[in-house]
């Protein structure tokens, strides 16, 4: 039983210092974004690692879940008469909520486990330590760039997220089922708001950003500097960052929509 | 270069104590570090060498005793101070650590770029030239996986070397390697440290390449210095934990055993249920 | 990887996030259609607005002809003033209409409908519609049905 007790207490304890950690480390990531803001170049390299390059999984995933939500949106409102609304749902569910949450989580599998997997290696090959012996400061040299490439690309992933699935909705219901466009499009304009829907999806979508970078580089950068270390921490990121995005909308939601 | 200069005290380690996870690794260890010369710090695999080397880096702290380097105790410097120091010094990790997605010049362009603000023309000359002096300026465009393991130690060194630093520090830089370029990382270091008026350190545990072209060695055992001198006067010592490491011997005073129970005691435990 | 091709392609992925972010606030929310055409404003009082949104729709005969801009409570008479921009074009709407909160479909969104009067008059930027007819509540609606009953 006392075996047990001091178990529970020796984890909770492991777990408020890997937490405690994380935050040092982003509070000091956050503190060199002068650094990042003098050396422009080092942010463009990373914003095209992370941003361009999840480029295509995110429009092809925002095309079929665009299509997806227009095909179930006219199944179910036809039942109640109201396919016109199908413009509004399909953008509605986009713009708050799928838009956000899914390009944060195909995010955090695409771009945040490679920077997971990048950072420890370089951690494990002791690329990191010599950079440190070389008075290069890591956390801004390598840490940073890519902390605010993510929290950059995302919103930018998002929006086009949201515009290519509404445009999926569009091209299934209008285009193939054939339901007027008219009312698909004037019906979404009167409902959709720039503050309470598109400026709170923005909201969320940075806060993803920042989240799913944030976690993606702490798991690497505090990798076991093996093998076996930096493919556990490969997978714990995607798996933390995931339910974190998760959770966090879930919150998010909760204080937006009221 | 005057002898007085050259005998020079750059970084001394006064009653050093370690520890790491309830081992002793430093058991009050005394060295000095004298400019100009090559010293070779030498042990069995265990004995804390690469550990001494982040000490005089300052990615460790002591848990006793002083590290000073340059005239600095070095776990007393703050984060700015140590950066600055630290460019006085180059190192040499034992893979290398080149950054696997630069090119063989942009790693060694890498410390140059990160402190200083170079035209463009003059930066390639820099680096070219230090690609040079290690013989690699052919392989300037090559990536690190393209690269045999001599080689890469090799581009290591010119990085080690691109901002002209005051002491080199090089990290089993033998290790694994065959006899021709053990003989070609031998040669190399000795040249870079006189002609560029280096002051070198080499941990290692190559016997016959380290008494090479050591001034100085340093032997460590179970976290305590066992014996120290030139060359000449290791090879003519006749105390046994020396010999046993300078000749090979797999038994001695530096026991084949990992600390144990007695092995019948061990097998008679293991078969209580 | 060339460092031009690079930053062109960040260039790229920069311009078409932005633009994305751009369609979602013109297009999708439907701020172009307020940009364009001046229009002029009308205000009118209700008793109650109901779920009336800013940004519903003004229609006349079942034509979309504004948007709502701004619903308010007046602090002195205690109503809701709701405040519409009218598209320019339908400057010859009677100074004699009347407005009243519409329910399209059974649960759909509430509108604002404006009957027309037979006035020579129009009305004009700043005008007032005084004739209004509230949002239908159902609690009140099932109030009155019963103590109609009950009489």
């Amino acid at each position: 039983m006392t075996e047990l007790l001091r178990r529970v207490g020796a984890r909770t304890l492991e777990g408020l210092r890997g937490v405690g950690e994380a935050v040092l480390l982003v509070a000091r990531i956050l503190r060199a974004a002068p650094v990042v803001a003098l050396r422009p170049r080092l942010l463009i390299e990373q914003l095209y690692a992370v941003g361009v390059q999840s480029m295509v999984i995110i429009l092809v995933s925002a095309l079929f879940i665009g299509m997806v939500l227009g095909l179930q949106g006219y199944y179910t409102l036809s039942d109640f008469g109201a396919i016109e609304a199908v413009g509004t749902m399909v953008a509605l569910s986009l713009v708050r909520e799928l838009g956000p949450v899914v390009t944060a989580l195909l995010f955090a599998g695409r771009a945040g486990s490679s920077l997971t997997a990048e950072v420890g290696l370089m951690k494990a090959t002791e690329q990191l330590s010599s950079m440190e012996m070389m008075a290069v400061d890591p956390e801004r040299r390598i840490l940073a760039p890519r902390f605010f490439a993510a929290l950059l690309a995302v919103p930018l992933l998002t929006a086009v997220f949201s515009v290519i699935g509404i445009l999926g909705g569009y091209l299934v219901t209008v285009g193939m089922i054939g339901i007027d466009g008219g009312p698909f499009w004037s019906n979404m304009q009167n409902a959709v708001t720039i503050r309470g829907d598109i400026l709170n999806g923005v909201i969320k979508s940075v806060a993803f950003g920042f989240l799913a970078g944030w976690i993606a580089l702490h798991k690497g950068y505090m990798a076991e500097p093996t093998s076996s270390g930096v493919s556990r921490a490969t997978t714990l990121g995607v798996v933390h960052a995931s339910l974190a995005v998760l959770g966090l909308d879930f919150l998010l939601t909760a204080l937006m929509f009221e | 270069m005057t002898a007085v200069e050259q005998g020079e005290p750059l970084a001394a380690v006064r009653g050093l104590h370690f520890r790491r996870g309830g081992r002793s690794i430093f058991d009050g260890v005394d060295m000095t570090i004298r400019r100009g010369q090559v010293t070779a710090i030498m042990g069995p695999s265990g004995s804390g060498k690469t550990t001494l080397l982040r000490l005089l880096g300052g990615q460790l702290h002591p848990h006793g005793g002083t590290v000073e380097v340059m005239g600095q105790e070095v776990p007393a410097l703050g984060r700015r101070a140590l950066y600055r120091l630290r460019q006085q010094m180059g190192i040499l990790f034992q893979s290398g650590a080149l950054f696997t997605h630069l090119s063989v010049f942009e790693n060694v362009a890498f410390p140059v770029r990160e402190h200083t603000d170079l035209p463009e023309a003059l930066l390639e000359t820099l680096v070219l030239l230090k690609l040079e002096a290690v013989g690699l300026r052919g392989a300037r465009d090559l990536m690190p996986s393209e690269l045999s393991g001599g080689m890469a130690r090799r581009v290591a060194m010119a990085r080690a070397i691109a901002l002209d630093p005051v002491l080199v520090m090089y990290d089993e830089p033998f290790a694994g390697q065959d006899p021709i370029t053990m003989g070609v990382l031998v040669d190399l270091i000795r040249r870079l440290n006189d002609i560029l008026g280096l002051s070198s350190v080499v941990v290692s545990h190559d016997v016959h390449e380290t008494l090479a072209i050591a001034d100085h060695v340093y032997l460590l055992a179970d976290g305590a210095l066992i014996a120290e001198g030139s060359p000449a006067e290791l090879q003519a010592s006749a105390d046994p934990s020396v010999r046993q490491f300078l000749d090979a011997r797999p038994d001695g005073p530096v026991p084949f055993h990992y600390p144990a129970p007695e092995l019948a005691e061990d097998l008679a435990g293991r078969r209580r249920p | 990887m060339n460092q031009r091709l690079v930053e062109i392609g960040v260039g790229l992925f920069v311009v078409a996030g932005l633009a994305a972010l751009l369609v979602l606030a013109l297009q999708v929310s439907g701020l172009a259609e307020l940009r364009q055409g001046a229009g002029y404003h009308v205000t009118a009082k209700f008793e109650n607005v109901g779920s009336l949104r800013e940004q519903a729709p003004v229609s006349m005969a079942g034509v979309r002809i504004g948007r709502v801009e701004a619903i308010e409570l007046d602090p002195t008479s205690h109503r809701a003033t709701v405040r519409m921009r009218i598209k320019a074009r339908y400057d010859s709407i009677p100074a004699d209409s009347t407005a009243a909160i519409y329910t399209a479909g059974l649960l759909g969104e509430q509108y604002v409908g404006i009957q027309p009067g037979w006035e020579n008059e129009h009305l004009g930027d700043g005008d007032r519609v005084t004739d209004t007819q509230s949002a239908m509540v159902l609690e009140r609606l099932l109030g009155q049905f019963l103590t109609n009953i009950q009489e």
